[in-house]
Order: C-alpha cells, then structure tokens, then sequence
C-alpha cells in the first residue's frame, strides 16, 4: 500500500489493513478447522486400539518374513494378467482420449457449443470416478476376469489423457498452423502437418506415464475380482498367509520399479 | 494501360471484435512482376493487410482480386484452391520444428495431393524434385533431412521460402521475412527474395518495418499508417515529408545518416568474412 501523506514521511507496507485482516481471519478459520477435524476423528477412534498399534504390526511384521518364495510360481500367470490390464488398458484409453482431446481442445473442436462440452463431460467422468469403482461395476456388467480389469482402467485412464491432451493441443504454436493453412491444406492436412508434430511428444509422455500408474492401480483391481495379481492378494489375505502376502507385496514393488524405470527411459528417449 | 493487375484490393476494411479498426479503406493494385515494399509503424495495420489477401484473416468488407479471382467471394474448397496460389512468408518462420526440411518444403504441396498422400509422406516424383531444386536454390540440399529445429534463423528462413515457392505461386505475401535476423542475414535474405521474385517474375508485398532495408531492395513503398495508406510511389519519391506522413516526427537526416554508416560497417563485415575463407 503506497501511501504518501502530504509533510509527514512516506511510509510503505507489503499489505493493506483490509488485507492483513483477511489474511489473519484466514489463519483463524484454518486452526479452527484442524480442531474440529481432530474432534471428528476421536469421536470414532478406539485409543485403546491405537495404543496396541505398535504391538500388533510387530506381530504381523514377524509373520510376515520369511516371504514363502515357492510361492513365486502361482504369481507369474496373475503378474502376467496385471501387466496386460495395465498396457492393453492404456493403449484403448490412448485410443478413445486422442480424438476426444482434439474435440475437446479450443484449438482444433469442430463445434464449440455441442461436441467441446461433451468432450469435455467426458473427461470430468471418467476422471471423477477411481478405477477401483469402474473395477467394481465393471465386474457385474462384463462378468469377473481381466476383461472387466482392462475396461476399468480404460474407463479412467481416458479422462486423465484426455485431459492432459487437450491442455497440450491448446498450448501449441499457431505461427505454423497459420503457415500450413495458408498453402491450402485442408483441416486434416492441418492436422497432420502442424498440430500432430507439435504434440505427439506430449502425447507419447502421457501416455507412458499413465501406463507406470496403470501397473500399480491394476495391482489392487483383483481385490474387486477384476483379474490380476491382486486376486492373489486377496485370497492370501483371507487365508492370513502372511508368508505369501509379503511375496505379493515384493513382486508388486519389483513390477513397479521396472514398469518406472522403463516409463522413464522412453519419456527421456523423446524429449 | 489494359493489363489486369496481379493483385487488386478494393477498399478493404477490417475491424476487430475489439472495435480496433485495423484497416480503414485500402485500396492497391500490385503490377504483375511488381515488388511492392508496405511499410509503417507496428499497429498500422501491415499484418492483418497481407492476411486479409488469403483470408487467414476475415476482411470485415472491400473486395480482394488475385487477376480475375475474386478472393474475397470465395469459401470451402475454392478458397483453399486460390490459397495454393498465394505463397506466404513469415517473420518467425513459421516452420514445423519437428518436422524435416524436406517435409517442411513439401508442406508447401499439402493443397495439391490428397489427405493420404500427404500423410504417407508420398508425394508425386515431380513434387519432390522441385523441391530438391528449390533447396538447391536456396543453398540447403546438404539439410534436406535435418529437423527444422535444428538449422540457424538464416537457414529456417530459407527453407520457408522454398516453402512458399513450392506451391507455384503467382503471388508471394511476406511479412516482416527479416525481422527475426541479424542485419547481415536479413540482408542476404532480402536479397535471395528479390532475386527470386525476379528471376519468376514473381509480383510480391512485403511488409518491413526497416525503412533502409526496404530502400535498398524495393522500387515501389506503400506507407500504412493507423490502417490508411498516406503513401504509395517510388521509392525515390520517399523523402522526409512523405517518412514524416507515416511515422511521425523524427530527425530523418540523422536516421538515413547512421543506417548509411551502419550499411557501410555490414559491407565491410561481409568482404572481411569473403577474405577469410
């Protein structure tokens, strides 16, 4: 607030007293939120529960090791499954986003009032809900299997691409698109020539990235029955095989360091 | 004289959906073979002047003739078509960073060729042949298949003029081809241009806002200023009055003075760099 009185020395400060008002009510509201929070979980929270924490986990950690390796075996095919959720999930999604982006995209949609917002609702829902939840219905509408994994990490892998896209596709450089008009090249050669080239790094990126996220979620899809090694997990859960836990837990890890360490090899290769 | 003009505008108007009246009237009529240099302070309204002629702008009103055409009546497919006949050079080059120089020169065709032979990349031999000779004629064959992205100003601005040649056109918009260069370059790109134009009796408008530069290269200066022409003759005719008319006040003696020692410099430059090679 620069304030010059008239005789007096000027003074200066960062903020106005409305502003340092606002920004200390803000503070205020904050703490009081946390209080009340805090409130809201002891309401529902055993302490004597909690207290034996410590205890517990050291009992199910001595349970847990050593990892029954024999147990290697069974995890191939359902690793195996999990894998091909993952890639063949996010290569439908690639699929489907690519064309919902460029409707989506200000830059290149071929109808702002009926196809942009649809594209865009598209994106929201399928974003909005967890891959776990498209698992679940997916499961009673396809039946269980890795069909139901595949779609569910589809369904939500669009929004995310699509989204990532269409943000990309608007941020492009018009200088060539106007370039590449002006030889009079139709809307596709458009396309193809100047917005295509300007994006498909971006795309590629995206895409490899979702694939590493997708190796984790379709690790959990087995829980609802959608296929994969989380089927594994489960039934050892049930069965308190700690032993087999811990196996499926490190071939998780294992997957999950390769599958990013190969996400970030080929995002390195293209940049 | 009963020879068409290349190029007729008749009254052209355009005006913003700001309200900015970019163009107040513009009437101009390009000679065939004729070199016209448009000069005027930024915002007087040169871009949006030259991107009117093949519509990349949208004329709020006036007529635009390319020999019989009339451009400004044309839409769809027939506007595309009389696009392919109108080259057009930019002052950031405009180029498709990732894609090769070739592609880049071949892009210049896109209105030619079908969607999926553009797309496969398989363009008719006689395409590509010309346009290995107009890289040879603008001094890159030895770039052909590097990355746009990975040339020099100089060189990208090459490649964007073989661009434009590639289509065959009849007329040649360029604006501002020099402004991203170093005098030097922008000299020998001012000159490659001209040269061109004339070796194909080619009619072209270039828009320049180095009012030495366009001196040196062009007979003929149109004067924009705040979307009006205020001049429109030879370039001997472009004296102070007429450089006040379009600019504004300015000590023009002194300006033409420094430009002519800086001239001098540059030539000088260039003969030391001849000798050292």
């Amino acid at each position: 607030m620069p304030l010059a009185r008239p005789g007096d020395r000027r003074s200066w400060r960062h903020r106005t007293p409305r502003a340092r008002l606002l920004l200390w009510f803000g503070w205020l509201a904050l703490v009081a939120l946390t209080v009340f929070a805090w409130e809201v979980m002891n309401r529902d929270t055993i302490w004597a529960f909690v207290a034996d924490a410590p205890r517990q986990a050291a009992d199910i950690g001595a349970r847990m090791v050593p990892p029954r390796w024999s147990y290697l075996n069974e995890l191939v095919w359902p690793l195996w499954e999990t894998i091909t959720i993952a890639t063949l999930g996010t290569l439908l999604a690639v699929l489907l986003a690519v064309p919902i982006a460029f409707c989506a995209a200000r830059t290149t949609t071929p109808s702002f009032v009926l196809i942009r917002p649809l594209a865009l609702l598209v994106i929201v829902g399928s974003r909005s809900i967890n891959s776990l939840i498209w698992g679940l219905l997916l499961v009673v509408v396809v039946g269980p299997g890795i069909l139901a994994g595949i779609l569910a990490i589809a369904l939500r892998s669009i929004g995310f691409i699509g989204k990532l896209l269409y943000e990309a596709i608007e941020e492009i450089d018009l200088a060539p698109v106007e370039a590449v008009t002006a030889t009079g090249a139709s809307r596709l050669q458009i396309l193809d020539y100047a917005i295509v080239p300007q994006v498909l790094p971006t795309l590629v990126g995206i895409s490899v990235f979702r694939w590493d996220i997708n190796i984790r979620e379709s690790t959990v899809l087995g829980l609802v029955g959608a296929g994969g090694i989380g089927l594994k997990l489960e039934a050892s859960l049930n069965m308190l095989a700690w032993p087999q836990v811990t196996t499926i837990l490190i071939v998780i890890l294992a997957t999950v360091l390769v599958s990013e360490w190969v996400s970030a090899r080929i995002r390195h290769a293209i940049i | 004289m009963n020879r068409t003009p290349a190029l007729r505008i008749a009254d052209l108007v355009k005006r913003y959906r700001t309200g900015e009246e970019a163009l107040k009237g513009v009437s101009l009529a390009v000679a065939p073979g004729e070199i016209v240099g448009v000069i005027g302070p930024s915002g007087a309204g040169k871009s949006t002047l030259i991107r009117c002629i093949n519509r990349l702008v949208e004329p709020t009103s006036g007529r635009v003739f390319l020999g019989d055409l009339e451009l400004t009546a044309l839409s769809g497919r027939a506007l595309r078509r009389a696009r392919r006949r109108i080259g057009m050079i930019f002052q950031e080059f405009a180029l498709v960073e990732r894609l090769t120089v070739m592609e880049n020169v071949l892009s210049g065709r896109l209105g030619y060729v079908s969607f999926w032979q553009s797309f496969t990349r398989r363009f008719p031999p006689a395409d590509i042949e010309r346009a290995f000779a107009l890289l040879e004629r603008v001094g890159l064959i030895e770039h052909a298949d590097k990355r746009a992205d990975a040339l020099s100003g100089g060189q990208r601005q090459r490649v964007g003029i073989a661009r434009a040649l590639a289509q065959e056109p009849d007329l040649l918009l360029i604006d501002e081809p020099t402004a991203a260069l170093d005098p030097k370059t922008a000299r020998q790109i001012m000159r490659l241009i001209c040269e061109i134009c004339r070796e194909r009796r080619l009619p072209a408008i270039i828009n320049i806002h180095d009012v030495v530069l366009a001196q040196q290269f062009v007979e003929r200066i149109v004067g924009l200023r705040a979307g009006t022409i205020v001049f429109d003759g030879p370039i001997e005719a472009l004296d102070d009055a007429a450089l006040t008319r379009i600019y504004g006040e300015e000590d023009w003696t002194t300006v033409r003075q420094r430009a002519a020692a800086g001239r001098a410099w540059a030539l000088d430059a260039e003969r030391l760099e001849g000798f050292a090679e």
